[in-house]
C-alpha cells in the first residue's frame, strides 16, 4: 500500500526505537557475557583475569544452586496452577448473568494494580504475623496454634501472595476470551443435549486453549523475576531463595560479579526457552 | 478537463506482476468501468491512477502532462473508497471540507461549496452528524460529497456499492449515473459487478490477471465479445459455451449462445433436453436444463411465466443469427 | 448471550460472585480500613473490623516521618516521564509498522517483545555498573531511562495494535485529500489515535508505578520511589500495622483508581494483543 517515498521514511520514524532496544539488548548482555569468563571481585581486588567456564561451572556446583532451581519451579508452578484454575473457574462465574457484574469485577482485578511491595508487607505483616496477624486471630479463633507463616510454611506463603497478585490477570485474559465465545455455539450444544460438564469439556476448555497458553507462559515469564515479593518478606531465606534472587545476592549482596554473571547467563537461557514458545503464539496471531 | 491516458503501464509487487504493460486511454467526461473477477487487477490499476501505488515502469498523463511521478493529491483526482473512508472523528460537514481546508481555500468559499454539494446529496440535515450515526447510504454520499467538493478532474470509485445492500445499491446506482450526466465530468469506476458495468458506463473495460481483454461500450461487449472470458463474463445469466459436433458444424471450435436467445417448445425444436431447475422471476423465467448432449447444463431465459415442470422433456432452438463462433483459443471468429 | 435465566439462578450467581470478589479484595480493604485505626487497635484481638475510632492521625505522621511526599513525587516523575518519553518514540516506529508494513515488520516486533523477555538480574550487573560510571546511580533520570527502556516493547506493541485498526484507506483519502504527511498526522491520525495512546499510557504509567525490581535496585534515598519507600517498612522497627497502612494506602489508590479505568486495555497491552 506504499510509495516508496513513504517506505523511507518509515525507516526513518522506525530507528530510535530499534537502536535503543537494540543498544539496551546488546550492552549489557554482552558485559554480562564478558564479566561470567572473569574471576571479578569489586571489593575484593578487582577482576583477577580470566577463568574460562569456572563461573559456569562454580555456580552449578554450589550447595546453592539446586535448592534455588526447585524453589523457582515450586514457585512458579504453584503458582501457575492456582491461577490457571481458579482463573477459569472466576471467569466462567463472572460470564454469568448478576446483578453489579462490573462492581464484582473491579473488586476481583484490585489486586492487580497493587504494587509489589505494598502487597507482601501487607500479606507479611497484617495477616501471617504469628501475633498480629489476622490469620494468627482466625487460628486462635478455632483453638489451632498461630502458624509462623513465612519461617514454617515459607514456600505456601510466597506462593499464596504472588497468586492473589496475578490471579486477577489470568481471570481478566480468560474471562475476556470467554465472552468471545460464540454464544450461537454454545446453543447448538444445548439444542444437542449436552449437560453442562460435557459444554465444559467439548466448547469452553478447547475454546480458552489459546487464551490459557497465552496465560501461562506471559506469567512464567514475570513469574521467573519475581523479586519484589521475596526481597520483602523472607530475604531468600526458608528456602525461598529463588534462582534470581541467588543471582542478586551473588553480585550485589557478596559483590561476586563474575560468578553472578554466569547465573545471569542461565537464567537469560531460560527466560528464552519459555520465549520462544510465546513469539511463536503471537507471531502467529500477527498474521492472522 | 480530464483526459487520463495509460502508457506502457506495469505493475510488479516484489517478484509478481500484476499488470504487464498497458496502454490505455480514457476520454475526458467518460464514464469509464473497470471490470472483471476480484484479483483480476483492477484495483491495482485504480490505484495506480489515483498515485496510491508507485508504477513499476511506464507513464501516467493526466490531460497531456506526464503525472508518473506526481503525489496523489496533486493529480487533481478524488476517490471513494469501498470503505468510504470517511474521518470518524469529524463531523459530516468537516469530512466534506477536509480536501477544500488541505488547499487552503477561504472560509466562505469552503462554506459555499459544502452548502452546495451537500444540497445535490440530501444530506443537509446531517451536517453536523457523525458518519457513525448515519446509514451505509447516507455514509456513502459522504464519501462522494468529500470528492465532488474538490471539482477533480476525475473521479475515481473504487467498488463503492459494495458495502451496501441490495436494494440501495440500486438507488445509489441511479444517483451516481445521474451525477455524472449533471457534472460530466470523467468517472473511472472500480466493480466486479457486470451488472453495474453494464448499467453505468460508456465505456466497459474488461480484465482479467492484469491483462485487458476488451474495451467496448456495453453493447458492444455484449454483441461481440472479444473472446470466450468476455462471452461468459458480461450478460446475465451467463452466456451458454459448448465445444463439440453442434460447434464444430458452425466452423467453430466454442459456440456460444446467450440464454434469452433460445426459444423452448414441448413439441420440436433443434436440440432436446430435461428441465432441471426452474427459476421463476415473475418477469421471466431462467430454465436449467439438462441431457442435451451439449454441455451439463444449458441455461434458458424465456419472457414471462412458462409452465414447464421439473422432469419435463422439452425442445431448444437457436436464434441463429446472434450465436458467437470463437476458435481453439478462444478467441471471436468473424 | 440473550438467554433466560430465573431470578433465583441469578440470585445464586450474585452471591457467590460477590462473595469471592470480596473475599479477594479484603486485604486491600482491610489495609485501608486499618489506615484509619491507632496503633493499638490495629493489632487488637480480637480484630475490629469497622467500630473503631476513625484517625487521620497516621497519614499526619507517615508524612512528617517519612517525607511521603518525596517519595510521591519521585514516582510520578519516574512513571510519568518513562512513559511520556516512550510514547513520543513509539509513535513513530507503531505509526510505520502499522500503515508501511514490509516484509521485516513482523520480525522486528517479535524481536523488540523478545527484549522484554531479557531477565532483569541478567544483566543487573552492567546497568549497575553502567549508572556508577555515569553517575545515574540514585537518580531519577537513570530510573526514567530504564523504565521506558524495558516499557518501551509494550507500548510499541499496545500502539500498533491500535493502530492497525485504523483502516489504511482513511489515511489514503487524506492523502487523495491532499493531506501533507504531517498534517496527516496531525489532523487525521492522532485524533483517531487519541483514545488507543491513552491507554497506552495509561497502562504502562502503572506498569512503571508498580515496577519493583529496577526501582529497589538502583535507588537508595533521593530518586526512591514508592516502592522502594514501602519496601523500607520491612525492617522490624518500621512494624506499625496501622503506619504501614497508611503508607500502603497512599502508594497504591492513585494506581488502583488510575487502574479501574483501565481494564480493557490491561489485557490487550499485556497479551501483545493475542488475546482481544
Amino acid at each position: 500500500m506504499a510509495t516508496q517515498h513513504s517506505r523511507s521514511a518509515a525507516r526513518l520514524m522506525m530507528a530510535p526505537a530499534v537502536i535503543l532496544l537494540m543498544g539496551w539488548m546488546l550492552v549489557p548482555l554482552t558485559m554480562t557475557i564478558y564479566f561470567s569468563f572473569k574471576r571479578y571481585l569489586p571489593l575484593r581486588g578487582g577482576d583477577l583475569g580470566w577463568t574460562g567456564f569456572d563461573n559456569y561451572v562454580r555456580f552449578v556446583t554450589s550447595t546453592a544452586f539446586w535448592p534455588s532451581v526447585q524453589a523457582t519451579l515450586v514457585i512458579v508452578g504453584g503458582v501457575l496452577v492456582i491461577t490457571v484454575v481458579l482463573g477459569i473457574l472466576l471467569a466462567m462465574l463472572l460470564d454469568q448473568p448478576m446483578w453489579g457484574q462490573g462492581v464484582v469485577r473491579i473488586l476481583v482485578i484490585a489486586p492487580f494494580f497493587v504494587m509489589p511491595t505494598v502487597s507482601a508487607l501487607v500479606w507479611k505483616n497484617m495477616f501471617m504475623d504469628p501475633v498480629n496477624g489476622l490469620f494468627a486471630h482466625l487460628w486462635r479463633f478455632f483453638g489451632a496454634e498461630p502458624i509462623a507463616w513465612l519461617s514454617e510454611a515459607s514456600m505456601t506463603s510466597i506462593i499464596m501472595i504472588v497468586s492473589w497478585q496475578w490471579l486477577p490477570f489470568a481471570t481478566l485474559i480468560l474471562l475476556t476470551a470467554i465472552q468471545s465465545l460464540d454464544s450461537e455455539q454454545l446453543e447448538a450444544a444445548e439444542m444437542d443435549g449436552a449437560p453442562l460438564l460435557k459444554k465444559f469439556y467439548h466448547i469452553i476448555l478447547p475454546h480458552l486453549g489459546r487464551a490459557i497458553t497465552i496465560v501461562i507462559l506471559i506469567q512464567t515469564i514475570f513469574l521467573l523475576s519475581i523479586f519484589a515479593e521475596i526481597f520483602v518478606t523472607t530475604g531468600g531465606a526458608f528456602g525461598t531463595r529463588t534462582l534470581t534472587y541467588l543471582i542478586f545476592q551473588r553480585v550485589l549482596e557478596s559483590q561476586n560479579v563474575g560468578l553472578g554473571s554466569a547465573g545471569g547467563v542461565y537464567a537469560i537461557i531460560l527466560a528464552n526457552i519459555v520465549a520462544i514458545f510465546l513469539m511463536r503464539i503471537v507471531g502467529k496471531n500477527l498474521d492472522a | 478537463m480530464g483526459r487520463i491516458q495509460l502508457k506502457k503501464v506495469t505493475k510488479s509487487f516484489g517478484e509478481v506482476e500484476v499488470i504487464p504493460p498497458l496502454d490505455l486511454t480514457i476520454e475526458d467526461g467518460e464514464f469509464t468501468v473497470f471490470v472483471g473477477p476480484s484479483g483480476c487487477g483492477k484495483s491495482t490499476l485504480l490505484r495506480l491512477i489515483a498515485g496510491l501505488e508507485d508504477i513499476t515502469s511506464g507513464h501516467i498523463e493526466i490531460d497531456g502532462t506526464d503525472a508518473t511521478n506526481v503525489p496523489p493529491a496533486k493529480r487533481g483526482l478524488a476517490m471513494v473508497f469501498q470503505s468510504y473512508a470517511l474521518y470518524p472523528h469529524m463531523s459530516v460537514r468537516k469530512n466534506i471540507a477536509f480536501p477544500l481546508r488541505m488547499a487552503k481555500l477561504d472560509q466562505a468559499e469552503i462554506e459555499r461549496r459544502v452548502n452546495g454539494a451537500a444540497e445535490v446529496l440530501n444530506l443537509t440535515d446531517y451536517l453536523d452528524r457523525r458518519p457513525g450515526q448515519l446509514s451505509g447510504g447516507q455514509r456513502q454520499r459522504v464519501a462522494i460529497g468529500r470528492a465532488i467538493v474538490r471539482e477533480p478532474a476525475a473521479f475515481l470509485f473504487d467498488e463503492p456499492l459494495s458495502n451496501l445492500d441490495a436494494a440501495l445499491r440500486v438507488g445509489m446506482r441511479l444517483e451516481i449515473s445521474e451525477l455524472h450526466k449533471r457534472l460530466e465530468t470523467t468517472m473511472i469506476y472500480v466493480t466486479h459487478d457486470q451488472v453495474e458495468a453494464m448499467t453505468m458506463a460508456d465505456k466497459i473495460v474488461v480484465l482479467r490477471a492484469g491483462n485487458i481483454e476488451q474495451v467496448g461500450s456495453p453493447l458492444d461487449l455484449y454483441h461481440s465479445p472479444r473472446n470466450t472470458f468476455v462471452a461468459g463474463f458480461i450478460g446475465s445469466p451467463k452466456m451458454n459455451l459448448f465445444e463439440g459436433p453442434e460447434a464444430q458444424k458452425r466452423d467453430a471450435h466454442t459456440m456460444g449462445v446467450r440464454p434469452e436467445h433460445i426459444t423452448v417448445s414441448d413439441s420440436d425444436g433443434l436440440w432436446s433436453g430435461v428441465v432441471g431447475v426452474a427459476e421463476h422471476l415473475g418477469s421471466d423465467t431462467f430454465f436449467h436444463i439438462h441431457e442435451t448432449g451439449l454441455a451439463d447444463t444449458i441455461t434458458v431465459r424465456v419472457d414471462g411465466e412458462v409452465s414447464f415442470k421439473h422432469g419435463d422433456r422439452i425442445h431448444l432452438t437457436p436464434r441463429e443469427d446472434v450465436i458467437h463462433r470463437f476458435d481453439g483459443k478462444g478467441l471471436r471468429l468473424a | 448471550m440473550a438467554r433466560a435465566v430465573s431470578t433465583q439462578r441469578k440470585a445464586l450467581n450474585t452471591t457467590v460472585a460477590w462473595t469471592i470478589g470480596l473475599l479477594i479484595f479484603f486485604p486491600i480493604l482491610w489495609t485501608i480500613l486499618t489506615s484509619f485505626k491507632t496503633e493499638a487497635q490495629a493489632i487488637a484481638s480480637p480484630p475490629i473490623f469497622i467500630g473503631f475510632d476513625w484517625t487521620l492521625e497516621n497519614y499526619a505522621v507517615v508524612q512528617e516521618r517519612s517525607n511521603y511526599m518525596r517519595f510521591l513525587w519521585n514516582s510520578v516523575i519516574i512513571a510519568g516521564g518513562s512513559t511520556i518519553l516512550g510514547i513520543i518514540i513509539a509513535v513513530p516506529a507503531a505509526w510505520s509498522m502499522a500503515f508501511v508494513p514490509s516484509k521485516r515488520t513482523k520480525d522486528i516486533l517479535l524481536w523488540m517483545l523478545s527484549t522484554k523477555m531479557l531477565p532483569a538480574v541478567g544483566v543487573l550487573y552492567p546497568i549497575y555498573l553502567l549508572f556508577i560510571q555515569m553517575g545515574l546511580l540514585d537518580s531519577r533520570a537513570g530510573l526514567v531511562v530504564v523504565l521506558m527502556l524495558i516499557n518501551l516493547p509494550i507500548i510499541v506493541w499496545m500502539l500498533y495494535t491500535y493502530f492497525r485498526e485504523i483502516p489504511g484507506e482513511i489515511l489514503e483519502a487524506a492523502r487523495m485529500d491532499g493531506a501533507s504527511l504531517r498534517e496527516e498526522l496531525l489532523y487525521i491520525l492522532t485524533p483517531m489515535a487519541v483514545p488507543g495512546i491513552a491507554s497506552t499510557l495509561l497502562l504502562n504509567f502503572i506498569l512503571a508505578w508498580n515496577e519493583a525490581f529496577w526501582t529497589l535496585n538502583l535507588t537508595a534515598v533521593d530518586a526512591a520511589p514508592l516502592t522502594a519507600f514501602i519496601a523500607s517498612y520491612s525492617s522490624p522497627e518500621g512494624l506499625f500495622f496501622a503506619k504501614l497502612s497508611a503508607a500502603s494506602t497512599m502508594a497504591i489508590a492513585p494506581i488502583l483508581i488510575l487502574g479501574w479505568f483501565s481494564q480493557k486495555q490491561l489485557v490487550r497491552g499485556l497479551t501483545f494483543g493475542a488475546v482481544k
